[in-house]
């Protein structure tokens, strides 16, 4: 690997958050973002290639090196890290709703959902996965979330148009045959 | 799937399987395959009324909700109508409607849990259990305009705060000795206000003093008061005379 690419695997790996490129680029006052990029690429493949443990990541606006999927049970095993809580049904749909919608009152969620979601929404923005970004207008100003950068993060997108679009869903409904 | 409630047994532990209302709803238009465009409502009503009916009210208050809104659309079914009547509009659109749009939301839903399984499988370099290190960010919103108005408010009822303004001046004993010097070159009494202005600052009548004290060390001037806190009254020594 060349001198730069050496520099940003050392920072990476220092490094517990997904790192941004600007901020790689700020290693070394040589190197472009164009430079860091193609460096990063070659991270990357050399890892790819040589066939390491770990992979370098590109998620929640920046890069990140992780360890292989299938280590995943002997590490944990070993008790040197722990999975995350999985999240719930109603706090993935709620969660979805606000990634699509942002941003969105408590009212609408729950008008989209038919259940009562003040309680997940206090879960969601305690895990810091959504925030209160604003007020609407209307009665009682209502709060309006939208998502964090540790969402992105923790569903390893790199930024919210990497979610599928709406009219891409399949919609089974939709499609299924019109029965009877 | 089958509504058997045992007697005595809350039905709600199996709805628990359920998000809610339109999650039943959904799933019962599932299983019993019909087409979400043409509900037959009365028969779904029925089924959905036969899974919520042990439930305890307070536990389920959404699902009565949607089941009172069921029967309601059964009702309008049920109400005679003009064919050509073409301002008609089916009773059930709005909850076609919604149930396709939380049938999208379901669709999403499954997407996320996919992914957030997929990078559960991966560890950071220094996986923390973030809960329980770090605090999660406060749920603060401040625009600054918001802050300075907090703070001018805490000012306000902290009453004017005390400044004491720390400013360099280093004291002038050469020119105070120089002045006074001068001064007994022609008088031989003086009077300490002949030498400090009544409005001098501190650093005056701190150069003044040291200044008249050095003099009357080196013998060039006698310092006498007559009374304690009284006037202070310099003379030309022979001494300074000479000099």
């Amino acid at each position: 690997m060349n001198p730069l690419a050496k520099l940003l695997e050392a920072a990476l790996f220092a490094s517990n958050r997904p790192v941004p490129v600007d901020e790689l680029a700020g290693l070394d006052a040589d190197a472009s973002p164009a430079a860091v990029v193609a460096a990063l690429g070659e991270i990357r493949d050399t890892y790819q290639t040589n066939g390491h443990g770990v992979e370098l990541v590109e998620l929640g606006e920046g890069w990140q090196i992780l360890t292989r999927p299938e280590y995943t049970d002997a590490i944990e095993r070993a008790q040197l890290a722990a999975r995350p809580h999985r999240l719930s049904g109603a706090a993935l749909e709620t969660l979805a709703i606000v990634a699509y919608r942002q941003p969105i009152g408590r009212s609408e969620i729950e008008e989209i959902r038919g259940v009562n979601c003040g309680a997940i929404l206090k879960s969601l923005q305690e895990r810091a996965l959504i925030d209160v970004t604003g007020r609407g207008e209307g009665m009682g100003r209502p709060l309006l979330y939208g998502t964090t950068p540790l969402f992105l993060e923790q569903f390893a997108l790199r930024h919210l148009e990497e979610l599928p679009r709406a009219d891409e869903l399949a919609v089974t409904l939709r499609v299924e045959p019109r029965a009877i | 799937m089958t509504a058997t409630a045992q007697p005595g047994e809350p039905f709600v532990v199996e709805l628990q399987q359920f998000e809610g209302p339109l999650d039943l709803l959904l799933t019962l238009i599932r299983d019993e395959q019909v087409d979400i465009y043409d509900i037959p409502i009365a028969r779904i009503a029925e089924q959905f009324l036969a899974r919520i009916k042990t439930l305890a009210i307070d536990q389920a208050a959404e699902y009565l909700e949607m089941a009172a809104r069921l029967l309601r659309i059964k009702a309008q079914l049920l109400l005679p109508r003009n064919q050509d009547d073409e301002s008609w509009e089916d009773p059930r659109a709005e909850l076609v409607r919604r149930l396709l749009e939380y049938q999208q939301v379901r669709e999403i839903s499954d997407h996320l849990a996919r992914m957030a399984e997929e990078r559960r499988s991966r560890f950071a370099r220094s996986w923390l259990p973030s809960q329980s290190i770090e605090p999660p960010p406060a749920p603060l919103s401040l625009s600054l305009g918001e802050l300075l108005a907090a703070v001018d408010r805490v000012l306000r009822i902290a009453g004017e705060p005390h400044l004491h303004d720390v400013v360099p001046r280093p004291l002038d004993v050469d020119g105070a000795i120089r002045m006074i010097r001068s001064l007994l070159e022609l008088r031989a009494r003086a009077r300490w206000y002949d030498i400090v202005r009544p409005s001098a600052e501190s650093w005056e009548v701190l150069s003044a003093l040291l200044a008249l004290l050095e003099l009357a060390r080196r013998g060039e001037l006698r310092l006498r008061q007559a009374t304690p806190f009284g006037s202070l009254v310099i003379t030309r020594e022979s001494a300074g005379q000479a000099a």
